[in-house]
């Protein structure tokens, strides 16, 4: 039963990162925009949360507050990656391009970004790009009170978490009730399926895509800065959020683009993720393990396209731009 | 409140011209130059000096060009991998893993046979197995793409990552080498090498040559022209008398088996090892550079060459600024040209008319 639970909550701690990117990619491509740039807005959002973080801390000395530092970390990491999505956005939605290919030119640059920065600000910092461990303490600490805590094996498993898992929870929870009960939701979710429909009944089809795109784009970054901040204990090492965003992606069709899907979905891939350190009686190697949750996002994929259920399918119009006078 | 003319209208150009289009395209890449050197003047550098030590530090010396055309070959190989699938607008992403696949095939017949068979039936042998495997691992999503309309594009990718999965495996259990504990497998025996050339790999000869045959398979031949037409509109293709799953899984399966290559040619003549980085990423680069290069193999040439100068170069100045100015500002950079490009292309396509002052006076 312990290890039952404290592999649950590893498997919780390591998905986070992939709730936040899948469910900002869940809202980029229910308005129809198939971002692939997921990998690099993590990179991007990860990196300048934590260099905003440490240029403020540096600055201000024994001075600096830790709240502050969080906040700051938090607009960094949002706004870095909204802006690199207001860039695909800009390139896919008003200049036309496509979006597989600037999806990925995002992850390149992305990427370049975020190893660029975390390097070179490790250098600024004499080897080490890293927060202090009061500003570090806020992300690690659970948020819940402890009489909560304190119940047996649910307070564990329910309310011993840090408060970006929470808030990514309340994020997913808030989408789907926005998705399904909201006039706006329902728009964009028809500006996703048919945007010429969309057009046609009066909804501003770009206000919506470039809206989602960069929402969507922020709450990757927020991935990045819970990977770098929670998994990576404040400090920047290079290459270790490396495939965190295609994880995200392919997590996305497993959840079959739905919010709460996403939330049990990630602790499933958090699980499929961390089995090879903790699961290691059936002699199965450990790279093997690693794969697994791409062959079931394999096999989900194949499923859908074959049952053909409407309700379970990718947003039609995904991947297409709309341009009205194309029609 | 009168309704006015929007600010800017856009029209479709008639056609460019191929030599002001790539005035334009180049025009880009200055723009993306000028950005960045924004960004090298905030770290403290001056840009004009950085540039041109990378391109020194590319172009410079025989051994440097050397280097610069070995990274070349797998990011031009990687493209032209992806021509015939993207002109059938199949998006396939996944020539990272078809890459790889084709390194594990050639690998398994070297690491098998290199103290058994001669030079000249292992290495034709290595490059058949590669490109068949390659193939088959392109053919697979094409097939449940035909069949049942699986999307292609998230069918690639994942499929990307099952194959390095697969190299990470073989790395660290059956294919490792002795001593175990290293995660890699031993370098390959003499026999299992690609000649070199000019101290550039044979493999480049390869790459050169399918240039040339994509250029001619797309432009010249029944299938090349079927793939066209599927690209265009698969309704169409149908109406014709074209067996559009059967177009598909064929253009798929040549696809995979040019990245297959280029897996066997990374490597027999590159790395002389199989490792989790035998495609290190040029799948996913080759995709922008094939699209940039219109899907135009000669194209491709220029816009690979211009990316491996610029990887070559920031490694150079890596080493020059003694770690300062890290590596991946190629990447950056790369991402940077490659949004200014494909922005270009916009300006290529479309014209822009902006309101008159005379029109709004005659209202």
């Amino acid at each position: 039963m312990t290890f039952f639970v404290n592999f649950f909550v590893a498997a919780v701690l390591m998905g986070t990162t992939l709730m936040y990117g899948t469910l900002g990619e869940i809202l980029t491509e229910k308005a129809g925009n198939m971002n692939l740039g997921v990998e690099g807005l993590i990179y991007m959002g990860g990196s300048s949360g934590l260099i905003a973080a440490f240029l403020y801390e540096r600055a201000l000395g024994a001075g600096a507050v830790p709240g502050v530092s969080v906040a700051l970390a938090f607009i960094a990491a949002f706004l870095a990656a909204a802006l690199g999505s207001l860039l695909y956005a800009f390139l896919t939605i008003t200049l036309r391009t496509n979006q597989n290919v600037t999806g990925l030119a995002l992850t390149i640059f992305g990427v370049g970004y975020g190893e660029f920065f975390g390097e070179y600000f490790r250098g600024v910092g004499g080897g080490r790009l890293q927060i202090s461990e009061a500003a570090g303490a806020i992300y690690s600490k659970p948020l819940l009170p402890a009489f909560l805590r304190d119940i047996p094996v649910v307070g564990k498993l329910l309310f011993s978490y840090n408060f970006m898992i929470y808030l990514c929870v309340a994020i997913a929870f808030v989408m789907a009730w926005y998705f399904a009960r909201t006039r706006s939701g329902m728009s964009l979710r028809a500006v996703g399926e048919d945007p010429a429909t969309a057009d046609a009944a009066g909804i501003n089809v770009t206000r919506y895509k470039y809206l989602a795109t960069c929402l969507g784009g922020g709450i990757c970054g927020l991935g990045g800065l819970y990977f770098t901040m929670v998994s990576g204990g404040g400090n920047w090492s290079t290459g270790a959020m490396d495939g965190k965003g295609w994880l995200a992606v392919a997590l996305v069709i497993f959840a079959l683009w739905r919010p709460l899907r996403a939330v049990w979905g990630s602790i499933v891939f958090g699980a499929l993720m961390i089995m090879y350190m903790r699961v290691t009686q059936f002699h199965i190697p450990t790279e093997i393990y690693k794969i697994l949750p791409y062959v079931v996002t394999v096999i989900v994929l194949i499923s859908i396209s074959i049952r053909q259920k409407r309700e379970n399918q990718p947003p039609a119009s995904l991947g297409v731009a709309y341009f009205r006078e194309e029609r | 409140m009168n309704r006015k003319e929007p600010l800017i209208r856009l029209a479709k150009r008639d056609d460019l011209g191929t030599m002001n289009a790539w005035i334009i395209r180049i025009v880009s890449i200055f723009a993306a130059l000028i950005l960045f050197a924004g960004l090298i003047v905030s770290v403290g550098y001056n840009p004009v000096s950085v540039y041109v030590a990378m391109i020194g530090g590319a172009l410079g010396s025989p051994l440097n060009i050397q280097q610069t055309i070995k990274i070349m070959i797998p990011l031009l190989g990687a493209s032209l991998a992806i021509a015939p699938a993207f002109k059938m607008k199949f998006w396939n992403i996944g020539v990272e893993g078809q890459i790889t696949v084709g390194g594990i095939c050639a690998t398994y017949f070297a690491l098998t046979f290199q103290n058994s068979w001669p030079s000249g039936v292992l290495l034709p042998v290595m490059c058949l197995a590669a490109a068949i495997g390659g193939g088959l691992w392109g053919m697979l999503p094409a097939v449940f793409r035909a069949k049942w309309g699986t999307n292609e594009t998230l069918f690639t990718l994942m499929l990307n990552y099952i194959a390095i999965g697969v190299v990470k495996y073989l790395q660290g259990g059956p294919w490792e080498k002795v001593p175990k504990g290293t995660q890699m497998i031993e370098r390959f025996a003499q026999t299992a090498r690609m000649p070199n050339v000019w101290g550039v790999t044979a493999g480049g000869f390869i790459v050169l040559a399918l240039v040339i045959f994509m250029y001619c398979y797309l432009r010249f031949t029944k299938q090349g022209y079927q793939i066209a037409v599927v690209g265009e509109s698969e309704a169409t293709a149908r109406y014709a008398g074209i067996n559009v799953g059967r177009v598909i899984v064929r253009t798929m399966f040549v696809s995979g088996a040019i990245a297959g290559l280029v897996g066997f040619i990374v490597v027999s003549g590159i790395n002389y090892t199989l490792s989790d980085s035998v495609a290190g990423g040029v799948g996913f680069t080759g995709i922008t550079v094939a699209w940039l290069a219109q899907l135009n193999p000669i194209g491709m040439v220029f816009i690979s060459m211009l990316l491996a100068v610029l990887t070559k170069g920031a490694s150079t100045i890596n080493t020059l600024t003694h770690n300062a100015l890290p590596e991946s500002m190629s990447d950056m950079l790369t991402g940077l040209i490659l949004f200014c490009m494909l922005a270009s292309e916009f300006f290529i396509r479309y014209r822009m008319i902006f309101r008159t002052r005379q029109k709004e006076a005659a209202k």
